[in-house]
């Protein structure tokens, strides 16, 4: 995202180092580095979580609002992304220099999330045609340090895992209009939603021949071409993207090796994202915050 | 391609590192605190007076030299003196001269006349070293050179004029905090695993296989400008220096002092863990609270 400085010899010595196989910092062409996560810091909102990998620090809020279904999809719920770049996280964002990058971000989660596989939005409807949930996930950028997307990803699945949504029953129907009870959260009846099936997206840098997972944002700057493919837990990919201007076509392996590193690596990642929530979810510890 | 287990921590079992500090816990003052003070004193850096009381501005220790108080802040940008060494970038190409990034208030200056040229010759610079100042150092490269001179503004002007000093070649650049870096006579290191250290004042950690120093030095009649980029770093090097640079990190993550000795140290601590292990920071705890042990050993012997 930023642009980094870097000499011609800094870019030789990255270059050989994932030649063979050993990066700046001692990695593997396919290892992450240390991820935290943490769910349930905001109070207001349904669901909530925050990740962060390396520098990189993104927190996830899922709000639930009732709303009319769209007349195309009448029994299916409604699933709205929302991604600001915060001035927090890089000068460059200050303003509305962050608005092109938070538009793309969205429009990305919004394309792996479109399949029925990955997130059931049936769940969602309350009365057929007429009334249904509408998820707003309120994406928030902290601090960007490459990998933006992966920790978008992965902060929105566990917001989703956090999140719950009142029950609610239909009191009575005036003159058409009709009139909805939400339970009251003292009541104790809240729905967690199915979350297990929802994607991951993994970024693979392309360093001439070879495939970096998570790379910093000294590899990016010698990269020129990223591949970003939503991976869902029963290795199907539900979202592809290109940016950058280099081109994966040069040779043709690579873009089919590329694939098949990514749904791997993202496989690997929903395991180890799911039994971190499990973990959370069964510990309940108090939350940490962003203070120490 | 062998693909590695991802590895996700909770935020509750994170570890607060606790500064692991050599002394007992000085008091520290903050931003609006008052300072007390004795009669007759000088008003130093970091502190302004608000009616007939001393408070500080910036977070940090106070320092007293007799009559004059002044707050050191704990982390600022790098302040340059005359004789220090420190490892820069180019950010531009003016006409007589480079801006240099120093992680310092304001950019650096080198100028033309202050750096060896190739060919070694002493001669007046003409118009066509000027059209040629790119090849020699373009955007982006990185240098280290020593500071000559400080302007009135607190700009630094560099000088590369002797043989260590000059354009640096393969290697990783690590950035801590210029505070860290203890003030040495001699900033450039070789260290016994087979990578060498530049230990910038400025807080830019410079490190590099060993051969690419001896080469500096070598290649003295080009005046240090020469790079070898197609000579590639053996496999056994490159993982000496990723070691090094998370110790680096390690070190620096809980605030320890950065010289020859407790890189060494940590980097030998360090060596029951694997290198991406030394990603995780419970182990950059651990690394650190080790060499600090190894160190007080060595000052009770």
């Amino acid at each position: 995202m930023a642009d980094i400085l870097l000499s011609e010899a800094e870019k030789t010595f990255i270059l050989h180092g994932v030649r063979d196989n050993v990066r700046n910092d001692g990695r593997s062409c396919s290892e992450f580095r240390p991820i935290e996560l943490e769910l349930g810091l905001v109070e207001n909102a349904n669901g909530s979580a925050r990740v962060r990998l390396a520098n990189t620090d993104v927190l996830v809020a899922v709000k639930c609002e009732i709303d009319n279904p769209s007349s195309n999809f009448p029994d299916e719920g409604k699933l709205d992304f929302f991604v600001d770049c915060s001035a927090n996280a890089t000068p460059q964002f200050e303003g509305k220099g962050g608005e092109q990058l938070a538009v793309e971000l969205a429009a990305l989660m919004s394309r792996a999330y479109q399949t029925r596989e990955s997130f059931n939005l049936s769940t969602l409807s309350i009365i057929k045609g007429m009334k249904c949930w509408k998820l707003c996930i309120d994406v928030l950028i902290l601090e960007c340090g490459g990998s933006l997307i992966d920790a978008i990803s992965m902060g929105t699945k566990a917001a989703l895992a956090d999140t719950k949504i009142p029950k609610v029953s239909v009191i009575g129907s005036d003159e058409g209009s009709l009139e909805l009870e939400l339970a009251d959260e003292a009541d104790g009846r809240e729905e967690p939603l199915d979350w297990h099936h929802a994607p991951c997206l993994v970024t693979l840098n392309k360093l001439e021949d070879s495939l970096l997972v998570d790379a910093s944002a000294e590899e990016e700057a010698c990269c020129a071409a990223a591949l970003i493919v939503g991976v869902s837990p029963n290795k199907k990919i539900t979202t592809t993207s290109i940016p950058g201007h280099g081109s994966f076509l040069a040779d043709s392996k690579v873009f089919t090796r590329a694939l098949n590193l990514a749904v791997d690596v993202g496989v690997k990642l929903n395991t180890a994202l799911e039994a971190a929530i499990k973990k959370h979810q069964t510990l309940k510890p108090p939350p940490r915050g962003f203070l120490d | 391609m062998e693909v590695t287990d991802v590895n996700i921590r909770l935020a509750c079992d994170r570890i607060c590192l606790p500064a692991v500090s050599e002394n007992e816990v000085q008091k520290l003052f903050t931003p609006g605190e008052d300072i007390p003070t004795c009669a007759g004193f000088m008003r130093g850096h970091g502190t302004y007076t608000e009616g007939e009381d001393l408070k500080a501005s910036v977070a940090g220790v106070k320092e007293q030299v007799n009559k004059l108080i002044s707050i050191k802040p704990l982390k600022s940008r790098y302040n340059g003196e005359i004789g220090d060494v420190v490892v820069g970038r180019v950010v531009e190409v003016q006409q007589k001269r480079w801006k240099i990034d120093t992680n310092a208030r304001l950019e650096s200056v080198l100028l033309l006349s202050s750096v060896n040229l190739p060919g070694g010759e002493l001669r007046r610079r003409s118009s066509e070293d000027e059209k040629m100042m790119r090849k020699y150092l373009q955007e982006g490269d990185l240098i280290s050179a020593e500071v000559m001179n400080v302007y009135q503004d607190g700009a630094l002007s560099l000088h590369t004029r002797s043989l260590k000093y000059g354009k640096l070649s393969q290697g990783v650049l690590v950035k801590v905090f210029p505070s860290l870096i203890m003030r040495r006579k001699n900033h450039f290191h070789s260290l016994p695993n087979g990578a060498a250290v530049i230990l910038g004042n400025n807080g830019f950690v410079w490190i590099c296989p060993a051969s690419g120093l001896e080469h500096q030095e070598d290649s003295g009649s080009a005046g240090g400008f020469i790079q070898d980029l197609e000579k590639e770093v053996p496999k056994a090097d490159r993982e000496v220096i990723a070691r090094l640079k998370n110790c680096i990190l390690a070190l620096a993550n809980s605030k320890m002092m950065l010289y020859d000795t407790s890189i060494i140290y940590a980097f030998e601590e360090s060596m029951k863990f694997t290198i991406t292990e030394l990603l995780l920071p419970d182990v950059m705890v651990d690394v650190a609270n080790l060499t600090q042990h190894r160190l007080h050993l060595d000052i009770a012997d």
